[in-house]
């Protein structure tokens, strides 16, 4: 298999947008699409909570289980031997599709996980762990880590406690008034205490791409360390770390059509190799004696225990399937969709669409706001007939704070996701107001 | 009537729109009470007779998705009625009404609401088809629990 290394496209792509046949044949590889949901066929729209999974995913976890299961990286044996390179394969295809080196790319059980895991690291180097090789990367008070008012709870809880393990300070850049991350106040955020930048490729509430352009710069003039939170782009978008210019990218599998219970941690790999472990215990060292233990470099530093190999197994074919159907396809394809539900969306009264005002290429995804019905309700008119979105404050409650609601009603699309599929929903929202007695502009 | 018909039914409908018993005053010991997953939010108080013995009154105030303040609502309004009629509850009464409200409510649509003792509150019942919606529709139920727990502990 090859993986062709698309360049960084940003949601603009001259590639053509899926056929109506080639989009049957994508609709045929998902099983769960054949399910009707309260006499209606589903109609899924939530694929930013958690992608659905093709069979050729799905088969290819079970085949493992068939046919080569074995523990990995331990014994002789012939199964082992086949379970270890099946694994170390996937690494590779996932160091492909990031273009980089198979070493910088550790599974974990999420972007949680991930996100937890070098922020651990840092807090164990500030306590000294990791020696003169992780001293740099040490955090005291007067450090500042910086993140943006837009970040899932899973990018800002973490920095939270590492900044009250450390006594360092944490801020953040503000988002303004439309929804977007306020680059001017980025520049009187960012500055000569920064010592981390942690920020989201893609907002999981707005959709829209963050200016990584303006934010990553002034993080490398402050010597910072860039973590990158990449939940949302990888599944819509080439994900290319070193182009960005990032020294961590984080994503799950489940949103990017793979098994639950697997992500991926990329690190530039002088980094890894300098922190001390977050988790440990065995397949991770070199030599262990009463006293202590000395450490394998990554990846092994940072995959104690029995891996996840099944699953990191179906999420590398996952990565196939969509490298097959091409990003600039999906991008196409999908750049029409989003375009097609704003526009939608912004003919009905009493809509409000968070962040519809940003000025920035988006995935589509759109959160909406029903005057004077709350989400929770909204989204059981949408169950009702079928359609599947999420409510709630989607794990982003200062976001959803700063522009003055408490939860939302959320459409994401997938790389199955049809035109007729985003109008069913656009008309379904049309009828929320009505079905709770409210009508008219000013009802 | 469809699924969301019996879910949203007339009375909880008004409730959500024209709730009763809303409105705390200083001195209430409340309970708070949240549903993470949507943010819906209730803060109720039990108002206790002179020699502190029955539930005159349920009041609370809250925010959130109509079934959780219609809950709120029709709770406030069955203890007012019972009150009005001259049987305020007891402690084991009210535990009574939340324990056989849980019990339906988890019933998946297998027990009803006992239209008797429950009186418009019984609209809940179509509320145990939505498992994602128990919650919700528990909440002020929850937090009345909650307050009846912290006062016999205090005892
Ligand atoms: C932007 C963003 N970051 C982080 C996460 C956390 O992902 P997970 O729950 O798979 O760890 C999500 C998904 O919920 C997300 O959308």
């Amino acid at each position: 298999m090859t993986l062709s290394p698309a360049p960084y496209a940003g949601g603009v792509t001259e590639a053509a947008p899926f056929s109506s046949a080639e989009l049957e044949h994508i609709r045929a590889q998902f099983p769960i699409l054949r399910r009707d949901l309260h006499g209606h066929p589903l109609v899924y729209l939530d694929s930013a909570a958690t992608a659905q999974k093709p069979s050729r995913v799905i088969e290819a976890e079970a085949t493992f289980y068939w046919e080569a299961n074995a523990a990995v990286h331990r014994g002789a044996h012939t199964l082992a031997g086949e379970a270890t390179e099946l694994y170390e394969d996937a690494r590779g295809t996932v160091a492909r599709f990031l273009a980089v080196n198979d070493d910088e790319v550790i599974f974990t059980s999420n972007a949680t996980e991930g996100l937890n895991l070098i922020a651990y690291a840092i807090g164990n180097a500030s306590l000294g762990r990791g020696g003169a090789a992780a001293a740099p990367y040490a955090l005291r008070e007067g450090d500042e880590i910086v993140v943006t008012e837009l970040e899932h709870h899973a990018n800002l809880i973490p920095w939270q406690e590492l900044a009250a393990r450390t006594g360092a300070t944490l801020r953040y850049i503000p988002v303004d008034d439309s929804g977007a991350i306020d680059v001017d106040a980025a520049t009187g955020v960012i500055g000569a205490r920064t010592r981390i930048l942690a920020v989201s490729h893609v907002s999981n509430v707005t959709g829209a791409h963050s200016p990584l352009e303006t934010l990553v710069p002034l993080a490398r003039a402050a010597g910072a360390l860039v973590v990158l939170d990449a939940c949302q782009s990888a599944p819509h978008l080439p994900l290319r770390p070193r182009e960005l210019d990032v020294d961590v990218a984080v994503f799950s599998g489940h949103k990017l059509y793979g098994p639950t219970g697997i992500g991926v941690l990329y690190g530039r790999a002088e980094l890894l190799n300098a922190l001390p472990p977050f988790l440990t215990g065995g397949s991770m060292i070199t030599t262990v004696t009463m006293e202590g233990a000395e450490y394998l470099p990554a990846p092994q530093r940072f995959e104690p225990g029995t891996p996840r190999i099944a699953q990191a197994i179906g999420l590398a074919e996952a990565i196939r399937f969509v490298d097959e159907l091409g990003f600039d396809r999906i991008a196409a394809t999908e750049h029409q969709l989003g375009a097609r539900l704003l526009a939608g969306l912004a003919e009905l009264p009493g809509i409000r669409v968070l962040g519809a005002g940003i000025d920035a290429p988006r995935v589509a995804l759109a959160s909406v706001v029903v005057d004077g019905v709350h989400a929770h309700d909204a989204g059981q008119v949408l169950d009702n007939v079928g359609i599947a979105a999420r409510v709630g404050h989607h794990c982003a409650q200062p976001l959803h704070r700063r522009l003055g609601a408490t939860a939302s009603l959320r459409i994401s699309a997938g790389v199955h996701t049809t035109a007729d599929e985003i109008d069913q929903a656009v008309a379904a929202i049309a009828g929320v107001r009505h079905f709770f007695g409210l009508t008219g502009e000013n009802a | 009537m469809s699924g969301l018909e019996q879910l949203y039914q007339q009375i909880i409908m008004d409730h959500s729109k024209s709730p009763h018993g809303y409105g705390l005053t200083e001195g209430d010991v409340t309970s708070h009470q949240r549903n993470p997953v949507c943010g819906d939010e209730v803060t109720l108080a039990l108002r206790w007779s002179a020699d502190g013995t029955r539930v005159e009154e349920v009041a609370w105030e809250g925010s959130g998705c109509s079934i959780s303040q219609a809950s709120a609502s029709l709770f406030a309004t069955l203890a007012a009625e019972d009150a009005d009629a001259g049987n305020a509850w007891t402690p084991d009464d009210l535990q009574a009404f939340i324990d056989e409200f849980r019990e339906a409510l988890r019933s998946r649509g297998q027990i009803p609401l006992d239209e008797e003792r429950f009186g418009d509150a019984a609209a809940l019942s179509g509320v145990s088809k939505f498992v994602a919606r128990v919650k919700c529709a528990m909440l002020a139920w929850v937090a009345a629990e909650d307050l009846l727990t912290r006062r016999a502990a205090e005892a």
